[in-house]
């Protein structure tokens, strides 16, 4: 029990501090690291918990694959180089007391809701998926994804190639005076139009016309 | 202190989720950092999601955070790839000078 929570303790902190220095560091490319130790140490306490599935999941997507999505655009759009300020513009400063009251209003709502709320009685008795303790938490997951939520499944993944299309097609550009092979002329090129035999009378030769 | 139950887990996506929301509200810097803000409350969804289904003993909390992982990786690619093509037609994504709404 004791370890459990010296464990709690050390990666929410982690995970605190680094979700802070994601929205404050001046740099850019330091707050993508530091999105990424926040992910590690959540997928960490996932682990703790329980849910190891979802960890190591949140390990492959996040940290594997969004978190260096943005290190790629950040390098590719070079904003590093603009001037970041924090609290210093006099533009900015309007909305700056604002925002802290009313992101601090809405934090103390959560906390308010999370002190004062019961389970329904008749909740407890009536879960559908209870853990079996015998198969593991893959396993178990697994059983339920595939047989009960497969529709759900399904349609994220059409999500996912429709976002693929979306991203592909919005970064597309067609520039002009680029020389490109086109695969459609080459495939439906065909014989007869190809090539054209032609006879050559001896010692005149021919006029080809290209 | 020392028996962490789900009010620990659910203070922590509290914070988190504030976190996010305050990184957007007070942003200065460029959108990605407020796209990173978003990733944030995501992670702060999770998280209260899979402490809930820890403690009741039950898998559907898992079950659709897998579904929000899905959902928040195709945000994240559809929000960056508006982002470039922003970038490519206007040569900035700082947050002050985006501002052709008038807002």
């Amino acid at each position: 029990m004791i370890a459990h929570a010296i464990f709690f303790y050390t990666f929410s902190t982690i995970a605190i501090v680094s979700a802070i220095m994601v929205t404050a560091s001046k740099n850019t490319v330091h707050s993508v690291f530091f999105l990424i130790l926040d992910f590690i140490s959540i997928s960490c306490l996932f682990i703790m918990i329980g849910a190891e599935f979802l960890g190591m999941i949140m390990l492959i997507v996040y940290v594997g694959a969004v978190a260096v999505l943005f290190l790629f655009v950040v390098m590719m759009l070079n904003v590093t180089q603009q001037k970041n300020q924090w609290f210093s513009s006099a533009y900015s400063s309007k909305h700056i007391p604002i925002g802290l009251i009313i992101s601090t209003i809405i934090f103390f709502e959560l906390i308010i809701v999370i002190g004062g709320w019961k389970y329904k009685p008749e909740l407890l008795n009536n879960l559908d998926y209870s853990v079996n303790n015998e198969i593991s938490n893959t396993h178990a997951l697994g059983q339920i994804l595939y047989t009960d939520y497969i529709h759900i499944f399904q349609i994220s993944g059409m999500i996912l190639l429709i976002a693929m299309i979306g991203a592909i097609v919005l970064t597309f550009r067609q520039r002009s005076g680029v020389k490109k092979q086109s695969y459609f002329k080459q495939i439906s090129r065909e014989r007869s139009e190809g090539i054209e035999i032609i006879n050559v009378e001896s010692n005149k030769g021919i006029k080809i016309d290209d | 202190m020392i028996n962490i139950g789900l009010g620990h887990y659910l203070t922590l996506g509290a914070i988190i989720f504030t976190i996010g929301v305050i990184g957007i509200f007070l942003n200065r810097k460029n959108i990605i950092v407020i796209l990173m803000s978003i990733e944030l409350i995501l992670l702060a969804v999770n998280i209260n999601l899979v402490a809930f289904s820890i403690y009741l003993n039950d898998l559907s909390g898992q079950v659709f955070t897998l579904f929000i992982l899905t959902v928040a990786a195709a945000e994240a690619a559809i929000g960056l790839a508006i982002i470039v093509v922003y970038f490519r037609n206007s040569g900035t994504i700082r947050v002050e000078e985006i501002d052709r709404l008038k807002g």
